[in-house]
This record gives structure tokens, C-alpha cells and sequence, in this order.
């Protein structure tokens, strides 16, 4: 727990020297959500009952989509972590008493919330003071707000495991950017960011839900919006789960092998 | 011809204090520190010289290389080389003039030295006779031959510096600034330079400005010396009038730092 | 011209150096922007039109839009990167040089990755004219290609406003980037859709909407045909932009940082 805490603290303070990056990041998320509304409203003045979800609920989901961007985004990756790995000097890391992955998950998680937590509340802030429907509305529930935040730390957890099992795969890769190319464009396409999930056709849409990208941002934010339901909840949650111990078993395996042969080859 | 008279300049720096609200606080009222940079600079080369420019960092030496290459206005004074005012007449003024920065390179990274040659032939415009001219003699004389079909990024900092001047002189300048040339250099490669730049003032009478630190480039090179402080022209004399302020061997570095210590910069 | 392209063949070479990489940045970019149309074909699924365009017709609005930014940012990289340039003094070395200087700002970077994105743009435009986005006329060819080559325009203005701010600030804005990034993502359904606001701003501030929802209404033959000679309009956003310039040159000049 106290590397979490370290790594936290050293991201945050290297984040806080950046402060006018940190207000501009935050004014063009801004823009970038009221876009999406403006575009959905549009959509929805013509077609209303064609929508899979309410407008308010959308809106939600947009606002929250915008203020937790660094803390699910795919392209947040750990660039040394990956150049130790190419480099092989990922081996010295061994003469360390810790355990090499629980490291990298630490530093993933940390890094993320650090991030976040700088950008996200002046957008949540204003969001909320936006009027119905167009504005950030809090969940039906207290349940559902609790679950909410059960799901957002599943949902970090799913995204850092994917991106250690990407390091993993390093060790056998000559080069890792087409892989973290794909992940990318899949996660996007996949997780719900370039639409939502109910709004993507049927087929693709049970298809992406059943996939890692889908237990990513797709879960938290529906919950909080009430697209998905206090019922369907602990379902979907049980596949990050399922999710989280199958990427982090494959990558720890993947990790112990690899470092093998680094140590093998003389790194 | 070059000639500074009166040359003032003075940089404004904004200050600026940590905290988030002094951030604030300058985004609405900024105050400035005034730092002079050169007071009243004056002094003439005329063709043909090679003259070496010392002083400790932060006298003013590149901003005087700025303000003769027109990349900055002076507040005050005036200057010209060969009857151009650089900064006027930026595009007919560079085209006469060659510059050396010592730390930085002006290559093209990945492509082989000879194509960036030739693209500095077409940003130049130099006719073609002119061009082969310059270039079989620079290849001679620094000696290139199997540089020019590397690389940049592949070269040696000594073979690179070779190539540097050799790009800096194909379009025949009549003035050549060179900016710490021989930094870093072992010694084999500091002597070839130095060796080069005798020989193409002699065969080409090129003007040369040098700034540097290497006390033995100024002594190898350098028929007359300015020695600038806190942005004044504090001597202006020949190598020989150096030495007799800093002590015989000028190589040592107390030498150097008694001679600074002697005007009190 | 024929430096120019020396230029450019020269930052091709140095690209293909690493080619594997060459290819795959040109994947990733591509990836991005098919997935930003995707969304266009997903919610058109479920919809069947919106403001009265169809798929096609968004397409070939896309289409136009992606081939403008991707020219100017491949073209217009030395601007974009105009932080990086002010920094490592390359600045100094283009004012030692006998050419215009923004010619050589230009000359310093390209991105020539940005090609697989207008082969998409063509790849997408290609299919729009095949489904019938439009009832072709010579002029309406002619709306199209001011559309492309005028939006390529305004895309170079927002880059070269961002470089002239960094003479000033030394870093680059983010801020800007609303109007860099924003239009490749958000250009992808004519502007008037977002409502009336944003058509005011970028008719009259940022004249984005003059290369794309006006014209569009002239080859939809949703306007008049005078609509099809806006993109040009569009081209005066340059003037004050060439202002800028000059005034971040001179400060450079007097400050020398």
C-alpha cells in the first residue's frame, strides 16, 4: 500500500508543476463534452425514440466520460516501464526486494489517479451546474452511486491489468507499437468512447460488452447514468473481475518467463 | 567591413515569483528585471582578420554574434558589415556570411552529409561552377572524402565539426563567425581546425570573428583579440598584449581566470 | 517550389529510416480517424439521418474535412512544432539562412504519415460519389475542391496563430488545440448540426463552417449557388493570421529568446 501512496505522491507533485497544462487539458475537455451533447441533443430532438438511453442519462455519461479520461484512457501508457522492458534493464529491477509486477500494477494505478485527480473535479464542478438534461445529474441511488465507485475501481484495475499483460508481451516482441496501436483504436472502438455502448449495433454491441475493453469505462459510467441497472450490476461486474484475474495471470506468467530469458540473454 | 558603433542592448526578463498566486498575479501586472547585455560597443574589423572574441559567459559575446548576424535588434547604435545593416537587410546579409555554432548543428541528422550540402546549395542558390569549386577544396583541405556519404548522426563530434564548416563556407561568405568551434574536440581534431581556418583565411581572405574559451585556439589563430566583461569592451590588443597581462603560458586555465580577475569580471 | 520539395523528399528519407514505425504511426493515425467515422456509421444505423443528411453524405462531409487537416498538418508540421524549433534555436539557424522565413519554418518538419490519412479521405470520398451523396454539376466539382484546398487554408491559419502565441509564451497552448483537434473529430457531421452557436463561431470567428456546412448546403442543393463560392471567403482568416506572424517575428527579433 505505501508504494501506491509513493508513487501517487511523486506523480501528483510532478502533475501540480504543470498547472496551466493541467487548465487547458481541462477547458478543452470541456469543449470536447458540450460537442457531444450538442451532437446527441441534435439526435435526439428528431428521433427521441430510437434512444437506448435517456438524454439526461447520456449526459451524464459524457460529462464523466470527459472528467475520467486520464483515468481509463487506453493511450496513458507507462513509457518507461515499456523501455526498461525493450531495453532489457528491466533484469536490474530484480536486485530490488520487491516483486517486480506488483510494482508496475502500483505505478500504473497511482500514475492514473494522480492524473485524474487534478483534471476531474472543476469539470465535474461545472457539469453539474449545467441545467437538466444537458447538465451531470447524481444517481438515482445511494446504492447506485456506492456501486458506482466499486465499478470505477474495477475499471482501473481492469485497465492497468491489460497494460501490464502489454509489458509482458514486450519481452517477446521486437516492437511493441502495433500492439499498443491496436489497443488503442480497439479500446476506443470497444469500450465505449467513440459511442456509447447501447447506442453501437446489435451484434458488435453484446460482442464489445463481453470483451476486456467493455468491463472498462462502459461499467462505471452506465451505472452512474442508470443505463445499466442496480439488477444487471453485479453481473457485469463480475466480468472485470473475471477479467482482472485472467489479464493478470497471463501477464505474471508471461513476466516470470520473460525476465528468465532477460536474465538468460545477460539482458 | 565590420563596424560597430554605439551598440546598446538590454534584454527585459519577466520576474517571476513560485506560487499559485503570484501566477495570478502576474497574469495582470508583470514586472520586469532590466539586464544589459552591451553597453556602448564599438570596435572595426576590417577584411581579412581573424579576431579572436573572449570574455566569461554572460558578457555578451553571443548576443554581439546575434546582433552581427542579424537574428536581434540592438536598442541603440549602430552597425554594419560591408555596408549592410544586418538586421534591415536580413536576406542580402546572410547570404554573404557563414555561421559556426559549436554546440548545435545545422545537418540534416539522417540523411548522408552530401545531400545536406546540396540542399544548402539550393537554399544559397549557388551556380554550380561556384558550388563544385568550394566544394572539391573544402573536401581537400578538411579532408571529408568518405564523411560526405554518412550520416550526420553517424559522425564523430570531430568529423562532424569538419563538416559543419564545410557547410557553413559553400557558398563563399566573406565573413565567417565561428561560435566555439573546438569544443569538445580531441586534440588531433582542434588541430586540423585550427589548420583549416589559416588556410582558408589565407587562400580566401575571409573575414573570421571567433568566440571561445580555448585560450590556444585564440593563440594559434588570432592576430588581434577583444576581451569583453559585463558587456563593455574592456581591451582590445593583439595575443601579445594578453600574454603579457595573464603570464607567458596562456593555455593554463588560471591564466585565463587571472586575466578576468584583472578586470574584475 | 523545387526546394520545397527537395525538403519534403528529404523528411520522406529521414521517415523511412525507421520504416516500421513510419508504418505504423501511419496505422494508428488512420485508425483514429476510421474510428471517428465509425461512430458517424453507428449512430446513422440506428437513426437513418440527421438533419437531413444521410450516410453519404456525411461521408463525403467527413471526407472533405480530413483531407484538409491532414494537408495542412503534413504540410504545416514546422508550425505545429514551432515550440520545438523556438527551443533548440533552430529558429536562429532559419534567420541565418537567405530565404522567407516562414518558407523555411515550413521547409523544417513535415509529416508525411499524414498521406495515408488523405488516401482515407479519398477512399472515403470515392465511396460518398458512388452512393449518390450528390447530383454532380462542373461547379459543384469545382465547390469541392475549394473545400479541400480553402479548409486545407484555414488549418494552416489555426497552426500558425499557435505557432505566433509561442513566440510570445515560449510553450504551446493547449487551449488551441479546440481548434486543431477539434474539427477532425467534430467536422465529421456538417457544423450547423451543433446548433446555432457554433455556426456563428466558426462562420465568423474561425471560418471553418465557410469550407464545410455552407458549401455543403450548395452540393446538397439545400442553398444557393453562391454558397459554393464561400470556401474562398474563408481564405481572409489568413490575413490576420500573416499579422500575427510579423508581430511574433519582430518581438523575437527584440527579445532574441
Amino acid at each position: 500500500m505505501k508504494k501506491y501512496w509513493s508513487f501517487f505522491k511523486m506523480r501528483l507533485m510532478a502533475g501540480l508543476q504543470y498547472r496551466a497544462a493541467a487548465m487547458a487539458g481541462m477547458s478543452t475537455q470541456f469543449v470536447w463534452g458540450a460537442m457531444e451533447i450538442l451532437l446527441y441533443r441534435a439526435f435526439w430532438a428528431e428521433h427521441p425514440g430510437q434512444f437506448p438511453m435517456g438524454m439526461e442519462a447520456l449526459s451524464s455519461y459524457i460529462w464523466l466520460q470527459q472528467a475520467f479520461l486520464t483515468l481509463f484512457a487506453m493511450w496513458n501508457w507507462e513509457h518507461d516501464i515499456l523501455r526498461s522492458v525493450k531495453e532489457g534493464t528491466v533484469a536490474y529491477e530484480l536486485l530490488r526486494p520487491t516483486d517486480i509486477y506488483s510494482m508496475w500494477m502500483a505505478r500504473s494505478v497511482a500514475n492514473r489517479l494522480a492524473r485524474a485527480s487534478l483534471r476531474m473535479v472543476p469539470v465535474l464542478v461545472v457539469a453539474s451546474f449545467i441545467p437538466a438534461p444537458y447538465g451531470l445529474r447524481l444517481p438515482a441511488s445511494p446504492a447506485a452511486f456506492a456501486l458506482f465507485l466499486l465499478a470505477s475501481v474495477l475499471m482501473v484495475l481492469v485497465v492497468c491489468s491489460y497494460h501490464l499483460l502489454v509489458y509482458a508481451l514486450t519481452f517477446y516482441l521486437t516492437d511493441p507499437n502495433g500492439l499498443m496501436v491496436l489497443s488503442v483504436a480497439a479500446a476506443d472502438l470497444l469500450g465505449g468512447a467513440i459511442v456509447p455502448l447501447p447506442f453501437l449495433p446489435d451484434g458488435l454491441r453484446q460482442f464489445a460488452q463481453l470483451t476486456p475493453f467493455g468491463s472498462m469505462q462502459n461499467v462505471p459510467l452506465r451505472i452512474f447514468s442508470g443505463s445499466i441497472s442496480l439488477a444487471q450490476a453485479p453481473s457485469v461486474m463480475g466480468l472485470q473481475v473475471f477479467w482482472i484475474i485472467t489479464l493478470l495471470s497471463a501477464g505474471y506468467l508471461l513476466t516470470k518467463k520473460g525476465l528468465r530469458r532477460a536474465v538468460i540473454l545477460g539482458g | 567591413m565590420i563596424e560597430m558603433q554605439g551598440i546598446c542592448k538590454t534584454y527585459r526578463v519577466r520576474r517571476r515569483e513560485a506560487g499559485l498566486g503570484n501566477a495570478f498575479k502576474s497574469l495582470l501586472s508583470r514586472e520586469y528585471t532590466e539586464i544589459p547585455a552591451l553597453r556602448d560597443m564599438t570596435f572595426t574589423v576590417p577584411d581579412g582578420q581573424i579576431l579572436g572574441y573572449i570574455g566569461p559567459n554572460g558578457a555578451g559575446k553571443s548576443t554581439t554574434i546575434k546582433i552581427l548576424s542579424g537574428i536581434l535588434r540592438p536598442d541603440s547604435g549602430a552597425c554594419t558589415v560591408d555596408g549592410l545593416v544586418p538586421w534591415e537587410n536580413r536576406k542580402a546579409h546572410v547570404a554573404r556570411l557563414g555561421v559556426v555554432f559549436g554546440q548545435r548543428s545545422q545537418l540534416w541528422w539522417d540523411v548522408p552529409v552530401m545531400e545536406s550540402f546540396d540542399l544548402l546549395r539550393d537554399i544559397y542558390r549557388v551556380p554550380a561552377p561556384v558550388y563544385r569549386e568550394n566544394l572539391n577544396r573544402l573536401t581537400a583541405l578538411l579532408d571529408l572524402g568518405d564523411l560526405l556519404k554518412t550520416p550526420a548522426r553517424m559522425l564523430s563530434l570531430g568529423q562532424r565539426m569538419r563538416c559543419e564548416i564545410a557547410a557553413a563556407l559553400l557558398h563563399g561568405p566573406k565573413v565567417l563567425f565561428l561560435d566555439e568551434p573546438t569544443i569538445g574536440l580531441d586534440a588531433v581534431s582542434k588541430l586540423k581546425v585550427r589548420e583549416f581556418i589559416l588556410e582558408q583565411n589565407r587562400l580566401c581572405g575571409t573575414t573570421v570573428l571567433l568566440t571561445t574559451h580555448d585560450m590556444q585556439d585564440i593563440d594559434a589563430l588570432c592576430s588581434r583579440v577583444l576581451l569583453i566583461g559585463k558587456g563593455r569592451l574592456l581591451l582590445d590588443g593583439d595575443t601579445a598584449q594578453i600574454r603579457a597581462m595573464a603570464g607567458e603560458d596562456l593555455s593554463t586555465e588560471e591564466a585565463v581566470a587571472d586575466l578576468y580577475r584583472c578586470f574584475g569580471i | 517550389m523545387k526546394l520545397y520539395l527537395k525538403f519534403l523528399s528529404i523528411h520522406l528519407r529521414s521517415a523511412m529510416t525507421y520504416r516500421s514505425s513510419f508504418f505504423l504511426s501511419c496505422l494508428g493515425q488512420v485508425l483514429i480517424t476510421t474510428n471517428v467515422f465509425l461512430s458517424v456509421v453507428f449512430l446513422m444505423d440506428r437513426f437513418q439521418s440527421i438533419g437531413g443528411y444521410t450516410l453519404p453524405q456525411l461521408s463525403l462531409c467527413y471526407a472533405v474535412i480530413l483531407a484538409g487537416t491532414s494537408l495542412a498538418e503534413c504540410f504545416a508540421r514546422g508550425l505545429d512544432a514551432f515550440g520545438r524549433i523556438l527551443s533548440q534555436a533552430q529558429f536562429d539557424r532559419i534567420m541565418l539562412r537567405p530565404r522567407p522565413l516562414l518558407f523555411q519554418v515550413l521547409c523544417q518538419d513535415m509529416k508525411p504519415t499524414m498521406f495515408a490519412r488523405v488516401l482515407q479521405a479519398a477512399v472515403m470520398l470515392i465511396w460518398a460519389l458512388g452512393a449518390g451523396a450528390v447530383r454532380w454539376t462542373p461547379a459543384k466539382a469545382l465547390t469541392l475542391a475549394l473545400m479541400i484546398l480553402c479548409g486545407a487554408g484555414v488549418f494552416f491559419g489555426v497552426f500558425l496563430i499557435n505557432a505566433c502565441v509561442t513566440f510570445f509564451t515560449l510553450e504551446h497552448i493547449e487551449a488551441l488545440n479546440i481548434f486543431m483537434d477539434g474539427p477532425r473529430e467534430y467536422g465529421k457531421y456538417p457544423f450547423g448540426v451543433y446548433g446555432k452557436p457554433v455556426l456563428l463561431i466558426l462562420t465568423f470567428l474561425v471560418p471553418l463552417a465557410l469550407v464545410q456546412h455552407w458549401p455543403l448546403q450548395f452540393l446538397f442543393d439545400r442553398g444557393p449557388a453562391w454558397y459554393g463560392l464561400l470556401p474562398l471567403a474563408a481564405l481572409l482568416f489568413l490575413i490576420p493570421c500573416g499579422l500575427l506572424w510579423r508581430l511574433g517575428v519582430r518581438h523575437y527579433r527584440s527579445t532574441g529568446s
